[in-house]
């Protein structure tokens, strides 16, 4: 019976850069079907990928294309471990191209790279159409731009690319789990009807989606969830059979830890209701899920079970959303919680004078303020130490980057008209993406698998 | 043994995520015998109240005794999430730890592991 293995290589855009390659010496001297993943495609981050490929066509594939593949590109290759992302972002096709450059410069000969495209509703909708659909979740699209509008795609196309013998395959987007149940589909055949097995496939999928979250990052703390060696933290391996037996384990030689804890932490991350995970491919159901320790840094989870998928497709539509401004500047040593609080007073003053209308939040890092609210609710029952080290930050959503800008510049004036020895200012100016989620009906989403061969 | 009365964080570790407005935290007892006293005293009452000031509508909690774990899922939790919140924390990745800080829980002494700080600092 063939087993198959997936390890993941980055679990956002951003994840380490050389995480892939103890996974890949890994996956290298294991038989059996293998597969390297990498999640890179956050909601906003298509937004911007959207706008990239409007200024130039060519682009608007992830940025992290070059600085993850060329590192283990050539190993997978030799070794036939198979490479399935969602780098493509909002230009599968571009990202698909790229890779043959990218393997050219490598001495790579007859890759097969293929691309899955279909998501994107801007290309097949009009803007009408778009703002039609039925919204679950997120504000009103009312008048604003629409940037971008991606469904999300399930597992099935990812399994015809890698039927088409692509080493390489480049989606834009799809659930995050699609990414490596659809290896798990292509090799072990499943149908659509195969729930408990698709459910286990998805349960996968899920835990492998956000990387080292599975092997002990974002999950260690000092006396508490001790982690051996978080700096150099295995990225996680997934090793599923036929039946939808599935063992979770990490990188040889590396840092981390898989254990019941890490495992239940990220089989929970971002579930709501645990009976009914949505996904295009099967309706997961963790409520009779156990986990199990089976070895040092192996764990095994069973009991996933599944339901039919629902008939809709959940797509994500991003809207420009004006500008966020910020800025923070540091009082330390005695009395700097007094001077760190007049100097968060002279900024609301000083806001309210210059006609600023929008919400501004002014508020003291130190004082647990990153667990308030903007009104500083919560700040009232503390009693932080009147000494130490405290940084005042405001910030704004406006409408213009000139308010956002105004608003940073009340705390950059501190340095001269503030307390005492008001330090070290940072200020940060962007643009704002918002999403909205909508439902889009399947029979208006076409997704479509391109084979490129080597030129 | 006797009850003690504990942070929720000498007796479970927790880890939240975000979709929207909408914040989810898992709440996972060190100890399996943790979790039948949890159920107990952690009511989707007692966490709403946590973030009440955040403008937290509602809370609901689900049970996976298998696990044993619970999610809990805050309505409104965010301040609009990324996409309107001011907070630094957007995605309200650091809640857990206002959870697990926040709330206390009177649990049998036996739900705190044995290697657990807490232990010596009660004098257990």
């Amino acid at each position: 019976m063939t087993s198959v293995y997936i390890g993941c290589g980055a679990g956002f855009a951003g994840d380490r850069f050389d995480a892939a390659v103890p996974v890949v010496a890994t996956l290298s001297n294991l038989h059996g079907e293998r597969f390297l993943i990498y999640e890179v495609l956050a909601e906003r981050t298509l937004a911007i990928a959207q706008k990239l490929r409007r200024e130039n066509p060519d682009q608007g594939y992830s940025p992290f294309l070059d600085t993850y593949l060329p590192l283990v590109l050539a190993d997978c290759h030799r070794h036939g471990i198979r490479i399935v992302t969602n780098m493509g972002a909002a230009n599968p096709l571009g990202a698909a191209r790229r890779v043959h450059v990218l393997a050219r410069e490598l001495g790579i000969r007859g890759l097969k790279v293929a691309a899955v495209t279909g998501d994107d509703l801007l290309a097949t909708l009009s803007d009408a159409q778009i703002r039609a659909l039925p919204i679950i979740e997120g504000i009103a699209l009312g008048e604003r731009t629409i940037v971008s509008a991606n469904a999300y795609l399930g597992a099935q196309c990812i399994a015809e690319a890698l039927a088409t013998g692509a080493q390489v395959v480049l989606v834009g987007r799809t659930t995050d789990a699609a990414l490596s149940l659809g290896p798990l589909i292509h090799v072990h055949g499943w149908g659509a009807g195969d729930l408990e097995r698709l459910a286990q496939g998805t349960a996968c999928g899920h835990l492998l989606e956000c990387g080292a979250q599975l092997t002990g990052a974002y999950f260690a703390e000092p006396g508490f969830k001790d982690v051996p060696d978080l700096a150099r933290v295995g990225f996680p391996i997934a090793e599923v059979a036929a039946d939808g037996d599935l063992v979770v384990t990490k990188a040889a030689g590396t840092g981390g830890r898989v254990s019941r804890g890490t495992v239940i932490e990220q089989l929970l991350y971002e579930v709501h209701d645990p009976h009914n995970y949505l996904t295009p491919d099967v309706v997961l159901d963790i409520g009779e899920v156990t986990v199990e320790e089976i070895g040092t840094d192996r764990v095994r989870v069973s009991g996933a079970r599944g339901k039919p998928p629902p008939l809709t497709l959940k797509a994500t539509v991003c809207v420009d959303a004006g500008w966020l401004g910020e800025a923070e500047i540091s009082y330390a040593g005695p009395n700097a919680l007094a001077r760190a609080e007049l100097a968060a007073s002279i900024v609301r003053s000083r806001c309210r004078a210059i006609g600023i209308s929008d919400p501004v939040r002014v508020e003291v890092l130190g004082t647990q303020a990153i667990f308030d609210s903007d009104t500083q609710a919560r700040r009232a029952r503390l009693s932080p130490a009147r000494d130490g080290e405290y940084r005042v930050r405001a910030a704004v959503r406006t409408a213009t980057r000139k308010r956002a800008q105004q608003v940073a510049d009340e705390v950059l004036s501190l340095y001269c008209s503030g307390p005492a020895a008001g330090a070290g200012v940072r200020q940060h100016v962007t643009t704002q993406v918002a999403t909205v989620s909508v439902l889009v009906e399947r029979t208006r989403v076409h997704p479509t698998v391109t084979l490129l061969e080597a030129p | 043994m006797s009850d003690v009365q504990v942070p929720l964080h000498a007796v479970a570790h927790a880890r939240a995520g975000d979709k929207g407005n909408r914040s989810n935290i898992s709440v996972i007892p060190y100890l399996p015998e943790g979790f039948a006293p949890l159920v107990e005293e952690l009511t989707e009452e007692r966490v709403l109240a946590v973030f009440a000031h955040k403008g937290a509508t509602r809370v609901k909690r689900y049970l996976l005794p298998k696990l044993p774990a619970m999610n809990f899922v805050i309505d409104d939790a965010l301040e609009g999430g990324v996409n309107a919140s001011l907070c630094l924390d957007g995605h309200g990745k650091a809640l857990s730890y206002l959870l697990l800080g926040d709330v206390t829980v009177r649990v049998p002494e036996e739900c705190i592991p044995a290697d657990s700080p807490y232990r010596k600092a009660l004098g257990l």
